[in-house]
């Protein structure tokens, strides 16, 4: 039987949609009410609370953890300071990405690793003689993420430390009688937190935030609203973005970390002595310049788009539904060059927008390529413009 | 569904500095050193309205040295956001936003500044038995609420909605055109209006009648071949007589109908949108783009007089004398200032002298703001006020709407008026502190012209009268209200500077509209002073925070400036 988080007392009560899905087992709610464009307008405009209860966690701790780690993610975690966080992703010893997490480094030599998916196994493999211990604690902590530009005020009512709490910082904290983390978190490109809370005192957690959130416009937030933010944040989702190389069937399915956009994790490689997994083959990458593509961020021409429905005799639809599936991307001669893997109608942006691959040449800002979708049942090629990610990156994000 | 108002620069400056929004600081400060300086522009727009807004980005982002005056302490003319209480933030005329042109989003790069159309997740209409009807984002709950109050009327929504879209289509691209001149022999003009002419023809002709049927009759004939539920017709026909002296079953409200069916939210027609701290947050993000294109913004600058010599438009002179010298002078003031104050009439031909002098504004339309202690109630709904996160239309018949414009047909304010309230802290937490609403209500009627009274003597005993109706349909709401903020017709007259407080800069009646608007003759923004424009929204499409006649205008004077040969810097188009 499917599980349900430890807020689900309280998402039931609030989902009047009866729209759920499945997320890693668990149930998780698509949308509470009528309308997810209206959660994702908290997010923007107030804040959105969302359930991230089912990602994986792993602690990792012991004597030889930060070298352990150092070798086996991309990102330096020696450059993680105890009481921050960083997103990073794990390699194979081709360059090819298995996953993507965030680390925390609660001590010198105690972290928590988020995941997607499951990779106990996969890191466990890894330790060899290294003193360290990782264990398996998805489920002994539940997650609130709070994210939009309220999220402040509302928490710091509850929770003081986080006034100051830097991007991808953490601290501990009380809400609700309970005791909880807070990290400087999340999956929408905005200013946001999460709250890791044990799970028996989750509820506790959820009716302090929502007491606290009272009168200021602040929503449950369901998996789709989460998905329209993180789009435009150009935030990649594992199985829709990119696969784990682990399970990959063949090389056209993997991405590198290059490939991905995600080279910034590795800018510094040069004053970075580490061995880590995938080093050899990212530097084999960039010097031969044998990235195959890179992931970057389409917009379309507007009207351009509404020219080919209006020519159809239609009403250009601009729906902010995303599309996580493939569409493909081609030159004016209609040699296919790559292909959209998320797209969608942004409010915020008043465009088309899509994450999308492209040939290194053609990665550049401001270069045109063209997006096939169907017009009254045949394909038309919309002209789009390569466009540098995130492409909704408010200032208070970081700030 | 819902309505708007419009610009035009403004009144008696006030020394409220009304900036420091939760949307960060207010950046209009670069007013130019009047003392010293330059005081030569290539183009100087007179109101800091949105369409003066509109116009002096365009033509700052093609190149010209642009100067925008604006006579209040804050731009937007009556699309403002006040800080009326502290913490409490009033849309205190326009508030909502639809008809905005999607191109002007788009060319002037509003999104970089800050654009920000919140969606109205629900329209909720109270009716007088205490029932009502409850629209949202759920089209087949929608249906289902409908058949609620009659199960005939939930296809045939569908079929109205449909009929009326094939018209949105086809009438659309108007919007976004210069009209043409019927009345010049230029070659260009006559391609235009063969263009225009092959257009209609290869429409189907059912389009082309329902057009008609709704440009020039009435709103109630035609939702009376639709529906028999009269809170569903008293919700459409709603639309039809926002800022107009008509009612429901008077020819011509079919054609204000058809303009708030118009509007559309991210391409949704005939959805409205809150915009992030009210309609002053939107003209402030069109402010933030004017500046980033280059155009000065000068405010408490009120403009006395056009300069013009030689019938040429050189300048403009400030009440205080100052002089700013241009060889374009955009007015985006209403058509009886642009043309009977801001110029000598002597100066102008006789016909358009008589034709803006016959132009109706007659404003109907009032602002009651309040300040709430809480989200009011309905007893049907009990302790819900999700459904105040859209509008709250208390016009539950078109028996109601017309009654309450009988009581404006012979001078007097309704009774029970026609409402549309809006309590956007509902949904932006930056209007009002947490749990306190700031709720907007667009009155009608109020008609500028009041038998043997005043608005001065009224003004209290008619928001009395507003209050009562609210009373009536939310009981307990008089307990909740913290202030009240009356804006009359000559409120907005005075405030503004929209003659007669009409909120369209000019009625929308059918002979004042597109060829005709605002003269015949001359609706293409030129006026016969050469380097003389006007911009307002006055000129065709109209009012209703549209932006297309800053937008058009800007168009013309380009392309004038083009054919002059002069500057190279300037591009032909504004929409480059």
């Amino acid at each position: 039987m499917i599980r349900t988080t430890p807020f689900h007392e309280r998402t039931a009560a609030a989902n009047v949609s009866g729209l759920w899905e499945h997320w890693s087992g668990y149930l998780v709610a698509r949308k509470y009410d009528q309308s997810e464009k209206f959660e994702y307008f908290a997010i923007r405009n107030s804040a959105g609370l969302f359930d991230s209860s089912p990602l994986y966690k792993y602690r990792i701790h012991g004597p030889d953890a930060e070298a352990f780690l150092a070798g086996a993610l991309a990102r330096d975690v020696r450059t993680c300071a105890v009481g921050h966080g960083q997103y990073t992703a794990w390699l194979d010893d081709r360059g090819y990405v298995v996953e993507d997490g965030v680390i925390f480094r609660n001590a010198v030599d105690d972290y928590l690793l988020t995941s997607a998916e499951p990779n106990f196994a996969y890191f466990d493999a890894l330790i060899g003689r290294a003193r360290v211990t990782i264990e398996d604690v998805s489920e002994a902590s539940a997650v609130l993420s709070i994210q939009g530009p309220k999220s402040r005020e509302i928490l710091a009512c509850l929770a003081p430390e986080v006034a100051g709490l830097p991007y991808f910082g953490l601290t501990a904290a009380t809400i609700g009688g309970a005791d909880v983390t807070i990290s400087r978190t999340g999956f929408t490109g905005d200013l946001g937190y999460e709250i890791w809370v044990p799970g028996d005192q989750a509820l506790a957690v959820w009716d302090a935030v929502t007491e606290a959130s009272e009168g200021r416009g602040v929503l449950p937030i369901g998996s789709i609203a989460l998905d329209m933010a993180r789009i435009e944040a150009g935030l990649l989702l594992l199985d829709v973005d990119f696969q784990s190389s682990r399970f990959a069937w063949t090389d056209a399915h993997r991405s590198t970390l290059i490939e991905l956009g995600l080279g910034w994790m590795v800018r510094d490689l040069a004053a970075d002595g580490r061995a880590f997994i995938g080093r050899a083959a990212i530097e084999r990458e960039l010097r031969d310049r044998t990235s195959r593509w890179k992931l970057t961020g389409l917009v379309f021409d507007w009207r351009d788009y509404d020219r080919h429905f209006d020519e159809a005799g239609l009403i250009p639809p601009k729906d902010h539904t995303p599309i996580d599936a493939e569409y493909y991307i081609y030159d004016d001669s209609g040699n296919q060059l790559g292909y959209a893997t998320s797209q969608m109608y942004s409010p915020m942006l008043q465009r088309h927008i899509a994450l999308a691959r492209v040939p290194l040449d053609l990665a550049k800002p401001g270069t045109r390529v063209k997006m096939e979708l169907a017009v009254s049942h045949r394909y038309e090629y919309f002209d789009a413009v390569v466009t540098r990610l995130p492409l909704y990156n408010p200032d208070r994000r970081t700030a | 569904m819902a309505k708007t108002k419009t610009p035009a620069p403004a009144a008696r400056p006030a020394s409220n500095g009304s900036s420091g929004s939760a949307n960060g600081t207010d950046p209009i400060t670069n007013l130019p050193d009047r003392r010293a300086g330059e005081r030569t522009y290539d183009a100087i727009v007179i109101g800091g309205g949105h369409n003066g807004l509109v116009n002096g980005a365009y033509l700052a982002k093609n190149g010209l040295k642009t100067l925008i005056l604006e006579r209040r302490h804050l731009v937007g003319g009556a699309a403002i956001t006040e800080e009326l209480r502290p913490g409490f933030w009033f849309t205190t005329f326009s508030y909502a936003l639809s008809l905005l042109r999607p191109e002007i989003i788009h060319d002037l790069e509003l999104t970089k500044h800050g654009f920000m159309p919140l969606l109205m997740p629900s329209t909720f209409a109270p009716m007088e038995n205490g029932d009502y009807l409850l629209l949202g984002q759920d089209h087949g709950e929608n249906l289902r609420e409908i058949a609620r109050h009659s199960r005939h009327d939930a296809d045939a929504y569908e079929a109205f909605n449909h009929d009326v879209l094939r018209v949105c289509r086809a009438i659309k691209p108007l919007l976004d055109q210069v009209p043409p001149d019927i009345f010049s022999t230029d070659p260009e003009e006559l391609i235009a209006l063969a263009t225009l002419g092959s257009r209609f023809q290869s429409m189907d002709r059912k389009v082309v009648h329902d057009a008609v049927r709704l440009l020039t009759g009435s709103a109630a004939d035609f939702l009376d071949d639709y529906f028999e539920s009269e809170i569903l017709k008293g919700y459409l026909a709603s639309s039809s007589i926002i800022g107009t002296k008509v009612g429901p079953y008077s020819q011509g409200s079919g054609l204000v109908l058809l303009y708030h069916l118009l509007g559309e939210h991210d391409g949704e027609f005939g959805s409205w949108a809150f915009h992030k701290q009210g309609n002053g947050g939107f003209t402030k993000v069109l402010a933030r783009a004017a500046q980033a294109f280059g155009a000065e913004i000068a405010l408490e600058s009120p403009v006395e007089r056009v300069i013009t010599k030689d019938g040429r438009a050189t300048g403009v002179a400030l009440i205080d004398g100052t002089e700013f010298h241009a060889p374009v002078v955009v007015s985006a003031l209403d058509p009886r200032r642009t043309f009977l104050e801001l110029v000598d009439p002597r100066e102008l031909p006789t016909d358009l002298v008589d034709a803006i002098e016959r132009f109706r504004f007659q404003g109907t339309s009032a602002k009651v703001n309040f300040a709430l202690d809480g989200a009011p109630r309905y007893p049907a709904l009990g302790d819900r006020t999700d459904q105040f996160r859209g509008f709250t239309n208390i016009g539950p018949s078109m028996e109601y709407l017309e009654r309450a414009y009988d009581d404006a047909k012979y001078g007097w304010y309704s009774k029970r008026p026609y409402i549309d309230g809006a309590i956007q802290s509902t949904i932006d937490p930056d209007m009002a502190p947490p749990g306190k609403h700031v709720m907007s209500t667009f009155i009608q009627y109020a008609p500028y012209h009041l038998k043997g009274s005043d608005w001065d003597a009224e003004k209290e005993r008619f928001g009395d009268t507003v209050q009562a109706t609210l009373e009536s349909f939310f009981p307990g709401f008089g307990d909740l209200v913290l202030q009240r903020e009356i804006r009359t017709p000559l409120d907005i007259e005075r405030t503004v500077g929209l003659s007669e407080g009409n909120i369209f800069g000019g009625e929308f009646l059918a002979p004042q509209m597109w060829l005709f608007r605002p003269a015949p003759g001359w609706s293409q923004y030129r006026t016969p002073i050469d380097g003389y424009y006007q911009c307002g929204s006055g000129t065709h499409p109209g009012g209703c925070v549209m932006g297309a006649p800053g937008k058009l205008a800007a168009g013309q004077i380009l392309k004038d400036r083009a054919r002059r040969g002069s500057t190279a810097r300037t591009k032909v188009g504004a929409g480059a």
